[in-house]
């Protein structure tokens, strides 16, 4: 992979009049470049575990695997965009999830009645969750990385005093049967991939083709800029960290119809995982830049190799070893390209100069 | 002149804690007129801008709009206005394209249902930013590429492209020449007298005492905080212009 070649990505590049050069502009982008590596990835487990690996049956696992992370991959995605950080993802997932479950408890029956109820509760829990977040951080002007971390500690904690600190097992079994680990009818496709699918795609458009998403771009390119030509920056910011809450809640229901428990344990990490699959798809976290797209190809970098790494035999330790890397080359390939543009310079050039010895002036 | 100022101040008065920025500032610019403004640091050019383009709550004061009174409390209540400014940092999105920048807080929706979704119409956007270049005489070589990779003179010429496109009463130039070359603000003053023959009152701060000279039709001098003298260009020296700046003229021109 030739790092070197990166051309920063603006909102809405898709559509550029020059046409002739859009499959070397698509090569320079990142997204696309870490969608060889995870295509190059696929073939080596596919080589050594040609039986197993690259088999329908498999890879529907790894898409049900990465289809709650790619909910929740979505809000971020928008949030780093604006060069915030959304800590809380995890905690409201449970959050949500908990107050749902206890709704649909109290409701008694396990129908879809109830199960309605559960969902809009849980998207109404993590919308909560997300406008006070984006609160907090639009009017009251507390870092991002600060609010969240504490929205993090208060979710996880009351999802704690709500369930004493037990987890709930009893979810409707329509929830279970359909969303959980059902398939779309008259296909193999998991449903909780077609939920992901369908909002990713909601998303991407709105994130790249409307004024929302424009404004994202512009909020995290120049806060100060975007105030200064009349966008509502407070506004804004608001809505987007209420859309990460809400996708969280959304998150929430589908883990309790995909685990048929609360899982208060088991999100601790969830934050983390969804931020690195988010930059090492090449959202910049400085901010304005970053694609849907990249953050779809970076949560199956790390399952990918999860998978292939217990396929092969290789203890499924070294997944994060591997994914800790790919990270940190993801945020060095940014950061070239960053040191470039501030230079003026295009990185190609300064990628050249530097393979040749020559050094800019 | 016997018109009516497009925009005119009167008093304006504004403190930051002990210091007072703008001490009674009177202010006015007519249509189709350039004005410098001119002071030492710290004299409160910057400040009187700020009010002047609805950055800024005023202490006491008053700002008339041709000849109304107007209550200048946000940009985008400026703008509605017809008065732009190019701030000195020039105010633009580095990761947006030039043609997104042109129209940032203004877009063109989408005709029709797609654009109460939120769509826009780049087509016509890009097609109104390239004409907006080409009428400046603008060398902004790409449209779709981030304007933060751009020349110091190509982001210059996209913000006062941008202002100019949009100003219809008043445009501020704050410094516009203050990080340019030669051939570059030469462009920059050409610009600025094109925009006063259309009719829109361009107020052009800076230090470069002959670039103000060559360009203004009146100069207004500021001293701490308050105006203590308007000359005609024509009739003035730099020394004079240096003089009152400083103080050094005190009394001896109204």
């Amino acid at each position: 992979m030739t790092t070197t070649q990166v051309k920063p990505l603006t909102a809405g590049t898709a559509g550029t009049p020059d046409r002739t050069s859009s499959l070397r502009q698509l090569m320079q982008v990142q997204s696309f470049q870490i969608l060889l590596v995870l295509l190059a990835i696929f073939l080596v487990f596919a080589a050594l575990a040609p039986e197993v690996f690259p088999t329908w049956g498999n890879v529907r696992q790894i898409i049900q695997n990465v289809s709650i992370l790619g909910v929740l991959g979505i809000g971020m995605t928008f949030v780093i965009v604006t060069s915030g950080i959304d800590l809380s993802v995890g905690s409201n997932l449970v959050f949500s999830g908990v107050v749902a479950a206890k709704v649909m408890q109290a409701m008694g029956d396990a129908g879809w009645g109830t199960a309605a109820v559960g969902i809009l509760v849980a998207v109404g829990c993590g919308l909560g969750w997300g406008l006070l977040n984006g609160i907090l951080i639009a009017k009251a002007k507390v870092p991002p990385l600060i609010v969240t971390l504490g929205t993090l500690g208060a979710a996880l904690g009351l999802a704690q005093v709500i369930t004493g600190g037990v987890d709930i097992r009893e979810v409707p079994a329509v929830l279970q049967d359909t969303i959980g680990y059902g398939n779309v009818p008259g296909t193999t496709l998991p449903t909780i991939s077609l939920v992901a699918l369908a909002l990713i795609l909601v998303f991407a458009v709105v994130l790249h083709k409307t004024r929302f998403g424009l404004y994202t771009f512009a909020v995290g390119s120049s806060e100060e800029s975007a105030r200064r030509v009349g966008v509502k920056v407070d506004r804004q910011l608001i809505s987007i960290y209420a859309l990460s809450g809400a996708l969280a809640g959304v998150g929430g229901i589908l883990s309790l119809s995909q685990y048929g428990t609360t899982a208060i344990a088991g999100q601790s990490a969830t934050n983390l995982n969804v931020i690195a699959a988010v930059v090492i798809g090449g959202t910049s976290l400085f901010g304005g830049v970053g694609t849907i797209f990249g953050t779809v190809v970076g949560l199956f970098i790390p399952a990918v190799l999860q998978n292939g790494f217990v396929i092969v035999g290789v203890q499924p330790f070294w997944q994060q070893v591997a994914v800790g890397a790919v990270l940190v080359a993801a945020v060095y390939v940014d950061q070239r390209r960053r040191a470039a543009a501030a230079r003026g310079h295009s990185s190609k050039t300064e990628g050249r100069k530097r393979l040749f010895g020559l050094r800019s002036s | 002149m016997t018109t009516i100022p497009v925009l005119e101040a009167r008093g304006l008065t504004r403190s930051f804690g002990n210091v007072r920025a703008l001490d009674g500032a009177d202010f006015d610019v007519h249509a189709g007129e350039v004005v410098a403004l001119i002071g030492d640091n710290g004299a409160g050019k910057s400040t009187l801008v700020k009010a002047l383009s609805g950055n800024l709550a005023l202490d006491s004061g008053s700002i008339l709009f041709a000849g109304g009174e107007v209550d200048l409390n946000s940009p985008t209540q400026a703008s509605s206005l017809g008065i732009e400014t190019v701030y000195q940092d020039l105010a633009l999105a580095p990761h947006l394209n030039a043609a997104q920048n042109m129209f940032l807080g203004r877009e063109i929706p989408k005709p029709g249902f797609q654009g109460r979704l939120g769509f826009l119409d780049n087509k016509s956007m890009r097609a109104k930013s390239r004409a907006a270049f080409d009428e400046l005489g603008a060398t902004v070589r790409s449209l779709s590429d981030p304007v933060g990779a751009m020349s110091g003179g190509q982001k210059q010429a996209i913000a006062i492209a941008r202002a100019v496109a949009w100003a219809k009463g008043v445009i501020f130039l704050d410094e516009p020449t203050a990080a340019l070359g030669v051939v570059q603000t030469k462009n920059v003053l050409e610009t600025i007298r094109r925009v006063r023959d259309k009719g829109v009152g361009v107020v052009f701060i800076s230090h470069s005492m002959p670039h103000v000279l060559d360009v203004a039709d009146r100069v207004q001098v500021l001293r701490l905080g308050r105006r203590v003298a308007t000359y005609e260009a024509k009739k003035t020296t730099v020394e004079e212009l240096v003089g009152a700046m400083t103080g050094a003229l005190d009394g001896a021109h109204s």
